[in-house]
């Protein structure tokens, strides 16, 4: 089975968000940068167990400048193939997808996982992008998945329980939690990796249908109202009398 | 300016975050004197989407169920029948499958999870994780929006609409329902709970679990919990709420024995109003709450049960 999939990168979850150029970028000094915690953990880790149980190939895409190449470093080290960086900025979810879509389309993929989001933009956006751009199913937030005969099962979660959901292949499937357990990459690993392939693809810029125009950090808190502990039934009260959310 | 919205609907009944995104869409085309047209199928009487704000429904009968492809084409069609410029969709399952294709095939941008009726074509959305919030403009004439649920309330105030006939060529599906599971705990499904009540490795292990559901009951919340909780087994995973669980924006939000990890507060810092219970006066969720009690679980929760329940008498 060959299995392509797309990694983002990602400011590390503890990183202090700030922005720069009167709050229209996001400002990297000092960020240290992860792969997006359900791409690696979830959809990577997922297409490593198919691939051993069922024997194939493994490819992790990535659409960024160099500064990408640590991520996917890092993406090797946990057991992918070989990979493809797409140079180009990451302008937008239209762009990024038509990139990941333009490379997959003549490679015969059986299967191209995402992460659910991107936990800097929380897009849920470029799954359903790449798929519809290569006329694929795509099942979203699937939180388990099983192939077998060319068939994907999917579980996912649904008001109130679970779904079960069957797509021929190839399709495009975004992984949310549950769909594996995060792996930690071995020494053995990490040697690895630096000598897989890491094939560098020239593009021109893609169209691009939506710009950021400024951020702005969400209003502050007012300080904490504390209760003594020993009345805690007054909470009750200033829950319903003040805070009106009982 | 015309809308169209679409509204999905679960056992004879439209999704709380389908309501939300006519009641958004109804609101975003009132403000620059348009209408809005929802868009729906199958067996449901669609006519109360008008008491969302909706000036008509189309209805397509043929249809009893829809995958992400078949939305997508009867979108499609309903666009091009009405001329619609802005297209809404919740951003819940639905919305995250179909949106991206409309706006590929309509080469119309998309904003995603917007949390306020957009300034001309700006769009406000939470990002990293809700630490930030960004203003995106949609550089096509048409836009797509999909709606963050709990951040826009219901309208309840419009009146039963008409409901008209509408048909497609939507094809078959793709993504085929095997089975559905339905859930035999009669509890509020957590992302579209109003109320929740949360617990973290402070409460020492499961079987200490029953005063936080006894809380939860009375004040008629649901349950969630911290992701080490979720990934020992204390509590199933559907609970677990964060970074890498699921972001949940409800009106009140009480954490009990959670130390506030910055990853926690990504799914929970939308919420209106955020109860800390925790031993520790330095834990970093206090930054983050409006009420707090220093103090330990074991005799505080108790002491809110009872208060809540004295509360409820009084109803
Ligand atoms: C990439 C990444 C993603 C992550 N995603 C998530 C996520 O989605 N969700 C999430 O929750 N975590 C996530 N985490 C983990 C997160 O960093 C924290 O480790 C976790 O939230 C801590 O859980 P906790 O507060 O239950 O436990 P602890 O940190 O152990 O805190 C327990 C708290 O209980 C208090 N306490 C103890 N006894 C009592 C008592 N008797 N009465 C009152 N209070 C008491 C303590 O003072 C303490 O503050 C993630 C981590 C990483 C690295
Ligand atoms: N620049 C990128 N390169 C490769 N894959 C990406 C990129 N951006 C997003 N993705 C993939 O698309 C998923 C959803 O991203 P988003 O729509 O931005 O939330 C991510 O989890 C990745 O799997």
């Amino acid at each position: 089975m060959k299995i392509l999939v797309c990694v983002s990168k990602a400011p590390d979850t503890t990183s202090k968000i700030t922005f720069t150029n009167n709050n229209t970028s996001f400002d990297e000094a000092g960020v240290n940068f992860i792969v997006n915690p359900y791409d690696e953990w979830y959809a990577l880790v997922r297409a490593l167990e198919l691939k051993e149980a069922q024997g194939g190939n493994v490819t992790v895409l990535s659409v960024g400048g160099a500064d990408y190449e640590q991520i996917i470093r890092k993406a090797l080290a946990i057991g992918a193939d070989d990979a493809v960086r797409i140079d180009a900025p990451e302008s937008d979810a239209l762009s990024v997808s038509t990139h990941i879509a333009n490379y997959a389309k003549d490679k015969g993929f059986d299967l191209i996982l995402c992460g659910k989001e991107t936990i800097n933009y929380n897009g849920s956006v470029v799954p359903g992008m790449v798929a519809e751009l290569l006329d694929m199913p795509l099942v979203a937030l699937a939180a388990k998945l099983d192939v077998a005969n060319g068939v994907a099962t999917c579980e996912r979660e649904v008001t109130g329980g679970m779904e079960v959901l069957e797509v021929n292949l190839p399709a495009v499937i975004s992984a949310a939690k549950g769909m594996a357990e995060q792996r930690i990459p071995n020494m053995r690993g990490i040697m690895a990796a630096r000598t897989k392939a890491l094939e560098v693809v020239a593009v021109e810029n893609g169209a691009s249908s939506t710009s950021v125009n400024n951020y702005e950090m969400p209003p502050a808190k007012s300080a904490c109202k504390f209760v003594d502990p020993a009345n805690a039934a007054e909470l009750i009260t200033l829950l319903h009398q003040e805070a009106k959310v009982i | 300016m015309k809308t169209i919205v679409f509204a999905e609907h679960l056992n004879g009944k439209f999704t709380k975050s389908s309501l939300e995104a006519v009641s958004y869409a109804s609101a975003w085309s009132a403000s620059a004197g348009g209408t809005c047209i929802a868009v729906t199928y199958g067996n449901i009487d669609a006519s109360v989407l008008g008491t969302a704000g909706a000036s008509e429904v189309w209805k397509m009968d043929a249809l009893s169920s829809a995958d992400g492809d078949q939305v997508t084409k009867l979108m499609l069609a309903a666009q091009k029948e009405s001329g619609a410029n802005a297209i809404v969709l919740s951003h819940d399952l639905v919305g995250k499958s179909v949106a991206p294709r409309l706006s590929v095939r309509l080469n119309a941008g998309l904003v995603s999870g917007a949390t306020a009726i957009p300034a001309g074509n700006t769009v406000k959305k939470n990002v990293f994780s809700g630490k930030a919030i960004a203003h995106v403009t949609v550089n096509s004439e048409l836009s797509i929006v999909t709606v963050l649920p709990n951040s826009y309330g219901v309208n309840t105030s419009g009146t039963a609409c008409p409901v008209n006939a509408f048909s497609a060529e939507v094809g078959s599906a793709r993504v085929r329902v095997k089975e559905v599971r339905v859930e035999e705990s009669e509890s509020i499904p957590l992302p579209e709970a109003d109320k929740v009540v949360s617990a973290g490795r402070g409460m020492k292990g499961p079987e200490n679990w029953g005063m936080i559901e006894e809380l939860a009951k009375e004040l008629n919340a649901a349950t969630a919990c911290s992701r080490p909780v979720s990934d020992i087994g204390w509590r199933p995973h559907h609970e677990h709420v964060g970074q890498t669980g699921i972001a949940i924006r409800p009106n009140l939000y009480i954490a009990v024995g959670i130390s506030g990890a910055i990853q926690h507060l990504a799914g929970v810092n939308g919420s209106k109003v955020i109860v800390v219970i925790n031993k520790d006066p330095e834990a970093p969720f206090f930054k983050a709450a409006d009420y707090g009690i220093v103090g330990d679980a074991f005799e505080v929760v108790p002491q809110l049960i009872a208060a809540a329940k004295a509360f409820n008498a009084t109803k």
